[in-house]
């Protein structure tokens, strides 16, 4: 249904487009519209796009992981987020931020930052999970 | 924590034993055992240097802070009463461990055994410990608990996972009575601790919610206790391998329930109500329980239900409430808890060494095992009530008790049930013993000193307490006669009547008729037999029939609240929806002021234009995927309007959650039914529409409503004035996610990682569904 020479051809373009828009508009998002949650929603729908064009088995191997393991990572990565200021004795969620020096470039890196990449996997992961399993149509998950 | 807070550290010693096990077996191995029974032993011995205290009238108290805002504390006191429990469940405790690393030598399991053992240990000596009122129930369930990990220890028995389910359930419901009981006190007595609660007085027995108190207390009493009819659990739990069944299901953890109406004698015992309700339950349960026994032919099985009886006569005895009859049941209590224990080991080293438990099938073993035999007898003699036994004189105070009070029904109970357990001491001690060599499944030999240790020490302990009786009556019994009865009692026993009269003429009749049915005893068990058959139902089928039933109402229930009909679910949140909007907004009278006409510019209105044409065209799709496509139109027109009315954040999140509802709908219907039209009669055409009416015109109304009163702006003044200062982001929306309210967005992503796996186990319920069908047609 899917497999026309356009399609084929230029999905793994849009798709990886998309990834690199995912990821900008989830660092982007403190500051302007953005954030990890739409950043999830993107990714998921370049993981969809592909699984459309090449078939789900492709889009697994490139995965490497289950989707849902990305999400649990996500999770993990947000809860770490929020429990590492417990650590230097401020209470938990409470955000944490350094400003670093790298090449001449003021870097900023915080707790929020972590949490926001964390929202990241979860949104992506689970989503792009239902969406392959869907897709893969008689079986397996 | 200080010298003096050495009780906590032996409550917490069985825990930690309990976590070095797993290393002790694996690095010690055959030695493992050895050194497992000094963690007990080194309790004994805390607590049997503390006796001289406690003796004298002191008691010991300590305890850290648990939760300090609602007064909890993980306190512990040593009395007169807890001494004497701690001290046989660690001395006990000491044999158990002993005899079961030789009992279940080379099982896999072991590990698991002694861990869950310890487990046990330690919850049952904070229950006996504990002063606070919240760590009291706390270590009750904990032994519930622990029992129901060692009854379903063979877990690929089905009987001895049921066995552990029903204790678990049974044990549990009285848990939970306790904890309402020990909340109530409290809160009538204003008090969190045993000890305030022991010095308020009347204030319950004085208070309108007595009945209440007392019969959740007695809930949980006669549920542990196993009183009658709530006793099934108890033989069931035979399931447990024997050293439990010797530790747990004879010595300590049924005791749980005397020891609790022990505790509160001095402040719930005295009433109507108590005297008549315990002697009355424990009088039936005694009778019952000795008939009981008197049925079975396996040795576990009589040993438990003699438990169940003499469970019953101690009950029966706290109920009777006078000084004498809480001398006898603290001496009771600790007799039996010595024969009881001894003889389940025996019951125990017989099947280990034998291969059977059957009496009818064992005889002659005295020559095979001799050690065993003297264990057997010494603990057999004691049970029965033989002179110079300790048994004998709990059994002649008790019967002390009853003939000062004169009351004939408990007298006839109490020589009943002493008098089968008399012949049931015999068919279990005697029996297996006497008489000519039977063949065996195994060829039967003395066991290794693990096996018959613990019994040939509680068997001549039996002994030993009565050529030392004054000092026992001094150190152990006094104090806790004391501490039951709330005031000193003036305790004096004696290893021999020293006048002729109604006590001992009592022992001999109960002797009498006891020998009497020894030997009658294979013909009063036909004819229990034939009674059983008649009767057939009885409290465990009772229970099965309880927990279907329960099972059959949950079904029901399910069933009617969940169709499983997406349209029912569907039905049922749009009208609800539509409810909670409408009608709050009718009876208030809070409907909206009808809106002035808005000014769009030409494109909004295109924009507005495209919405309604999606919306039409959703109604009016011929084929579903149409129908999503539609949807999907609609959705991103109002996303546009977000974005141009300056909520770019929003409309950016409408535009990605449009675009992969589209796909994932469009996925989902790939497996249903695409092309198919949407055909629904009118009558439903009409319903179905004026809900979802209804609902939208709700939701209209109420954003109306939300815009025409004043807008209180402090929320949004804080954020926007300390998104940028306090939070380096000038993305207000993205900081109160990530920041402000990050507690409420992990929450969230734990929601939407939740629904992905359950989304992922119903595709593949799905599947599995269709490549059976495969299978099947192949």
């Amino acid at each position: 249904m899917m497999g026309t020479v356009i399609f084929r051809t230029l999905s793994p373009l849009i798709s990886a487009l998309t990834l690199m828009l995912a990821v900008f508009v989830t660092l982007r998002g403190h500051n302007d519209p953005g954030g990890g949650f739409i950043g999830g929603l993107i990714a998921a729908s370049a993981f969809a796009l592909l699984g459309l064009s090449h078939g789900v088995p492709a889009v697994r191997q490139a995965l490497r992981f289950h989707p849902m393991s990305y999400a649990g990572f996500g999770l993990l990565l947000a809860v770490c987020a929020g429990l590492l200021p417990i650590f230097t004795g401020r209470s938990f969620f409470t955000a944490l931020w350094t400003f670093p020096q790298v090449l001449g470039v003021e870097i900023a890196l915080s707790t929020p930052m972590f949490f926001d990449i964390g929202v990241f996997f979860v949104v992506s992961g689970a989503m792009t999970s239902i969406a392959l399993s869907l897709e893969q149509r008689g079986g397996g998950v | 924590m200080t010298v003096g807070d050495w009780p906590l550290l032996a409550v917490a010693l069985p825990f930690v034993a309990a976590a070095l096990t797993p290393f002790v077996l694996r690095y010690a191995e055959a030695a493992a055992p050895y050194l497992l029974c000094l963690f007990p032993a080194a309790i004994f011995a805390a607590f049997a240097a503390a006796i001289p205290g406690i003796a004298a009238g002191q008691s010991l108290n300590c305890g850290i802070d648990w939760l300090p805002a609602v007064g909890i504390r993980l306190s512990v006191r040593v009395d007169g009463l807890s001494s004497l429990f701690a001290l046989l469940i660690s001395g006990i405790g000491t044999f158990i461990v002993l005899y079961a690393g030789a009992y279940m030598k080379g099982h896999p399991g072991i590990g698991r055994f002694f861990s869950s053992l310890f487990l046990f240990m330690g919850a049952m000596l904070g229950l006996v410990l504990a002063d606070d009122l919240i760590s009291l129930f706390v270590f009750w369930e904990g032994t519930s608990i622990a029992s129901f990990l060692l009854i379903g220890f063979d877990h690929t028995r089905q009987a001895a996972r049921r066995a552990a389910f029903q204790a678990l359930v049974i044990t549990g419901l009285g848990g939970l009575s306790l904890l309402a009981g020990v909340l109530l006190a409290g809160q009538i007595a204003g008090v969190h601790s045993l000890t305030e609660l022991l010095a308020s007085g009347e204030a319950l027995r004085g208070s309108p919610l007595y009945p209440l108190v007392l019969a959740l207390f007695l809930g949980a009493a006669f549920t542990k206790s196993a009183q009658m009819p709530l006793h099934v659990w108890l033989p069931n739990a035979m399931e447990a391998p024997t050293p439990v069944s010797a530790y747990l299901h004879s010595a300590t953890m049924v005791k749980a329930g005397v020891y609790l109406l022990m505790r509160l004698n001095p402040v719930l015992g005295g009433t109507p109500a108590w005297e008549s309700i315990l002697p009355f339950v424990g009088g039936v349960t005694l009778i019952g329980g000795a008939l009981l026994a008197l049925r079975q032919t396996d040795l576990k099985l009589m040993l438990a239900q003699t438990t169940v009886a003499s469970l019953g006569l101690l009950v029966m005895l706290i109920g009777l409430d006078t000084d004498a009859a809480i001398a006898g049941a603290v001496a009771y209590l600790l007799a039996h808890a010595l024969f009881k224990g001894a003889l389940f080991m025996v019951a125990g080293a017989i099947d280990h060494e034998s291969g059977t438990r059957d009496i009818r099938r064992l005889g002659g073993l005295r020559r095979a095992m001799p050690v065993t035999c003297a264990a057997a007898a010494l603990a057999g003699l004691s049970m029965a009530g033989i002179p110079g036994f300790f048994g004998f004189v709990a059994k002649e105070t008790l019967y002390g008790a009853l003939a000062d009070l004169r009351v004939w029904a408990a007298i006839a109970l109490a020589v009943c049930g002493n008098a089968l357990m008399f012949a049931i001491a015999g068919q279990v001690a005697l029996r297996p013993f006497l008489g000519a060599p039977r063949a065996t499944p195994r060829h039967a030999h003395e066991g290794p000193i693990g096996l018959w240790a613990g019994p040939l020490v509680f068997g001549a302990k039996g002994l030993a307490i009565v050529l030392a009786l004054p000092l026992a009556v001094s150190l152990t019994l006094g104090p806790a006669v004391n501490a039951v009865a709330g005031h000193p009692v003036d305790l004096t026993l004696h290893a021999l009547p020293e006048h002729v009269e109604l006590p001992l003429l009592l022992s001999l009749l109960t002797m009498a008729l006891g020998v009497a049915a020894y030997l009658s005893a294979d013909r009063l068990r036909s004819l229990l037999d034939t009674l059983a058959a008649v009767l057939k139902w009885g409290p465990d089928r009772g229970f099965d029939q309880a927990i279907a039933a329960l099972l059959r109402l949950a079904t029901l229930v399910t069933r009617s609240l969940q169709s499983g009909r997406l349209e029912a679910y569907i039905t049922a949140t749009m009208v609800l929806t539509a409810l909670a909007l409408l009608v709050p907004m009718t009876v208030h009278g809070e409907w909206p002021a009808l809106p002035v006409w808005p000014h769009l510019l030409l494109h909004e209105w295109a924009i507005v234009a495209i919405a309604f044409v999606g919306l039409v065209a959703v109604l009016r799709a011929r084929t579903r995927l149409t129908a999503i496509v539609s949807l999907g139109a609609q959705g991103f027109a109002v996303a546009t309007l977000f974005m141009l009315f300056g909520a770019p954040d929003l409309a950016f999140t409408q535009f990605m959650v449009e675009t992969l509802s589209v796909v994932i709908l469009a996925l989902v219907m790939t497996r249903l039914k695409l092309a198919e039209r949407d055909h629904r009669p009118l009558g439903q055409k009409v319903i179905d529409g004026s809900i979802a009416g209804a609902a939208g015109l709700g939701f209209g109304a109420l954003l109306l409503r939300v815009t025409q009163t004043p807008f209180d702006s402090r929320l949004s003044d804080f954020y926007e004035a300390n998104s940028r200062l306090v939070a380096h982001g000038r993305n207000v929306v993205n900081v109160i996610i990530v920041d402000f309210r990050g507690l409420d967005t992990m929450g969230e992503i734990a929601v939407v990682m939740i629904t992905g796996l359950a989304i992922l186990a119903l595709v593949r319920v799905r599947a599995r569904i269709v490549i059976h069908k495969e299978d099947d047609r192949s």
